[in-house]
């Protein structure tokens, strides 16, 4: 019979990564690890697991998934969705011109590779509101088209996309402020 | 015709809707004549590309382990 504690010690660490990839939060990472551990002992598919790590993993989507539906829950009703144009004046003048030109971004080949276009990244993305951050990077990450990912987190679809669009503004403002040193 | 704003929200949808006719050619004309959408529109395909790159750097950096502590909590949690 399988060895949870040898699963802990094999995949603990590989699980967590893949999780604060995802939530952005180590508190938040640790927790679903924890649930997906959980879950795992009281399944009746334990016992007979060759393939640990893919079942562990695909728990743990649906637990990242749980987190980011009760989050998105949240901004859906808080007041960065007040309108659907919410917030959005600072990147353009009244006539709906661009406020900031966006800028050519030249990028030699392999950047999106490099350390320190992927810290910047990072760095972007933790100034977006995290939940926000969040359902980008499930609309962005998982494969799922967006009619399931609203059904998933019982947002309309309309408001999913002005999330997105807000969340894309935002990060590619970021990006050309301080990796481009514009 | 357009404005820069209204064409953004087009070019952003675009990534998670099919557009539909109208859009899409009132989204054409605009960029024609506007480079900085179009140059919005490049990027955020590219900040799509970038956010993959990010999740499996984070996913694959060994150098990532899961605090101690919250190792021991969970190995005490499943002994319950």
């Amino acid at each position: 019979m399988a060895n949870l504690h040898d699963w802990l010690s094999e995949h603990g660490d590989y699980l967590y990564r893949f999780a604060l990839a995802r939530l952005r939060d180590p508190h938040l990472a640790e927790d679903v690890v924890q649930e997906t551990f959980l879950a795992a002992i009281k399944s009746p598919d334990f016992a007979g697991q060759s393939a640990p790590r893919t079942w562990l993993t695909s728990i743990l989507k649906h637990k990242i998934i749980d987190v980011m539906r009760k989050n998105v829950r949240e901004i859906a009703a808080s007041d960065l969705m007040s309108d659907e144009d919410a917030n959005m004046d600072e990147f353009f003048d009244e006539a709906g011109h661009w406020a900031d030109k966006p800028l050519a971004w030249n990028m030699p080949e392999g950047t999106l590779e490099q350390k320190q276009f992927l810290g910047i990244l990072q760095t972007c993305m933790d100034k977006l509101p995290k939940k926000l951050a969040q359902l980008f990077m499930m609309r962005d990450i998982h494969e799922t088209n967006n009619e399931e990912i609203c059904k998933e987190l019982n947002i309309s679809t309309t408001n999913a996309w002005v999330m997105l669009y807000r969340a894309r503004m935002g990060l590619r403002k970021c990006l050309e402020i301080n990796w481009l040193g514009a | 015709m357009l404005s820069c704003r209204q064409a953004s929200q087009l070019i952003s949808q675009s990534l998670d809707r099919p557009l539909t006719l109208r859009e899409r050619f009132a989204l054409k004309l605009h960029l024609t004549i506007c480079k900085y959408c179009k140059r919005f529109g490049q990027q955020i395909q590219t900040l799509r590309l970038a956010v993959t790159k990010m999740v499996s750097a984070v996913e694959n950096d060994n150098t990532i382990e899961m605090p101690s502590e919250a190792k021991k909590r969970i190995a005490l949690s499943v002994e319950r």
